[in-house]
């Protein structure tokens, strides 16, 4: 294992004191309880947005917090659920009196530790309302699993549910746009290598020099099925028609179109498929009326992409054009 | 009177299953590399290195407040250390323990197999977990109804725990040709068969450790008991 660190058992710490020296004038940084709030929490009147998940997805969360996104975030070991504690003190230190929602990727762990920490925070008289992400079409849907996976769609709820929260809208409405965000939005994801969990020290799978993962979950779980290695236009078109038809998309969507990097792969490459998935949706009538290019839900250091489309209409158009200002997205400000 | 669980008792059995569970940890790990993530043994261990310290410094149930408080900390402790799924399951699993353990300091062996009842229908209600969904309920389930049938037969505690332990080995061992309905390993549909799940296997350890430790504290039997 190579890797830019000192012990494994420090990495986690370490980064939240990395995080704290160099945002301290937009982000406080707590530990233990571990968590992270915009530098002006609570504000007053306005709905907070808390999320969280296992740490090694950088820059999601923590460099989504702030105004026009998250109003904290609470990080968990690597790829484990932070815990309902974490939660807890975040929900109560974010509460500005307008309630709280957590955005939620639904996996049995996240979704169990955000669950307590919302019966704790209710019985403090705080409320909270939950929204599960779950847009990875590479998991079947059933109701005998523990369901789709919340992967790329979370970065896009996040920033439009934020939105939505500066302009004082309610909760019930908040939650309201973050489902319409999770209904209308769909991902898959590819892995050329596997990442190496720090505490671990070996690769999570192995895959061949001439073979590649498609369907991957952002923690290294296997997807759909192991492929030879492809050029990037097949790659997007396994991945593109598997998010179209699912929704499915239709001629005349308006999309907002997400390549997503899984950490090691570089912009070049993305660009490549952002390019190979711009022309399969004009073969199908769909237009991009937005883009985000770029790693911002990452599994450690494993390269590869994911695909994630979102039809928009002119409300979620609008909450995605608003100023955001956080470390990992950031524009009208 | 037949040998009751003692405050000491569950403390003893406590250490065993975090010495249970450092001895395992790479044995739970590999078993969850296998059809999850692979962080089972090192988050278990966590967790329980963190419940020995709690029980190594004063802990609630020296202040009166019994099994039940003791276990109650136990589960906040799991709750907040662990993380991931067994975090909450686990957690769960001891508060609604405690819940029912009340504040006393000695519980016959009908009391106990009530509480561990109790403790595995929390943990039920947490996961929405079924039997032979290849979870750790496919572990506690039958242990807890073992415990009963045990209790109500009028086993002793150390022959009670024991049909417990073996029941929850059955259930450990009958979920490795299951197709996991529940957690990350459902993920892999099919590929999940063949596989012993991670989370009953700590279940059994467990239930396991309550063999020796928990009827080895109690308090010796009475003659004529």
């Amino acid at each position: 294992m190579k890797k830019l660190i000192n012990r494994p058992e420090d990495a986690l710490r370490e980064e939240l004191e990395g995080v704290a020296a160099a945002h301290a004038d937009r982000l406080r940084v707590h530990t233990g309880p571990n968590y992270i709030v915009r530098s002006d929490a609570p504000v007053q009147g306005k709905v907070a947005i808390v999320s969280g998940g296992g740490s090694g997805h950088e820059p999601m969360h923590a460099g989504f917090v702030g105004m026009g996104m998250l109003d904290a975030a609470c990080p968990g070991e690597v790829f484990t659920s932070p815990t309902p504690d974490q939660m807890l003190e975040a929900t109560k230190a974010v509460d500005g009196g307008a309630g709280v929602l957590h955005i939620v990727k639904n996996y049995t762990g996240d979704v169990m530790n955000f669950e307590m920490a919302a019966e704790l925070a209710s019985d403090e008289g705080i409320e909270v309302e939950a929204v599960v992400i779950d847009d990875d079409v590479a998991v079947r849907d059933s109701l005998y699993t523990a369901g789709r996976r919340g992967v790329g769609a979370t970065v896009l709820a996040e920033k439009i549910c934020g939105a939505a929260a500066e302009q004082r809208r309610p909760l019930p409405d908040v939650a309201g746009i973050c489902r319409k965000v999770n209904a209308n939005a769909r991902s898959m994801g590819m892995a050329l290598t596997s990442c190496t969990v720090p505490m671990v020290g070996r690769p999570t799978f192995e895959l061949g020099a001439d073979e590649m993962e498609i369907g991957i979950g952002i923690h290294g779980e296997p997807g759909r099925e192991r492929r030879k290695l492809a050029p990037a236009h097949e790659i997007v078109e396994a991945l593109a028609t598997a998010v179209v038809d699912d929704l499915p998309f239709r001629r005349g969507d308006k999309v907002l179109a997400f390549v997503n990097g899984m950490g090691g792969t570089p912009l070049m490459e993305l660009y490549v498929v952002y390019g190979e998935l711009h022309k399969l949706l004009r073969g199908r009538g769909i237009s991009i009326t937005r883009n985000l290019i770029g790693s911002y839900i990452t599994a450690l250091d494993m390269a590869g992409c994911s695909i994630t489309l979102l039809r928009l209409d002119d409300e979620l158009t609008a909450l995605w054009d608003a100023p955001v200002n956080t470390t990992g997205l950031r524009w009208g400000v | 009177m037949s040998v009751t669980v003692t405050q000491e008792g569950v403390i003893a059995w406590l250490h065993a299953f975090a010495e249970a569970v450092a001895e395992n940890r790479a044995y739970l790990t590999d078993l969850d590399a296998a059809i999850g993530d692979a962080d089972h043994g090192s988050n278990m261990d966590r967790g329980m290195q963190a419940v020995v310290g709690k029980l190594d410094g004063p802990f609630p149930g020296d202040a009166g407040g019994g099994i039940g408080a003791l276990l109650k900390t136990v589960g906040m402790t799991l709750v907040s250390t662990v993380g991931g799924a067994a975090g909450p399951l686990y957690g769960t699993l001891f508060l609604q323990m405690g819940n029912a353990a009340g504040h006393g300091s000695e519980l016959t062996v009908a009391q106990w197999a009530a509480v561990l009842e109790a403790g595995v229908k929390g943990v039920q209600a947490r996961g929405k977990a079924e039997l032979e969904d290849k979870t750790m309920i496919d572990a506690l389930t039958p242990a807890a109804e073992a415990l009963n049938v045990a209790a109500a037969s009028g086993l002793s505690l150390a022959d009670a725990l024991r049909r417990a332990a073996e029941a929850a080995e059955q259930g450990m061992k009958a979920t490795i040709p299951l197709v996991a309905r529940k957690g990350r390993a459902s993920y892999l549909g099919e590929r999940s068969a063949g596989h012993q799940d991670p989370g009953a296997t700590s279940s059994w350890l467990l239930m396991e450790a309550a063999v020796e430790a928990l009827a080895l504290a109690a308090p010796p039997e009475r003659p004529g008991a």
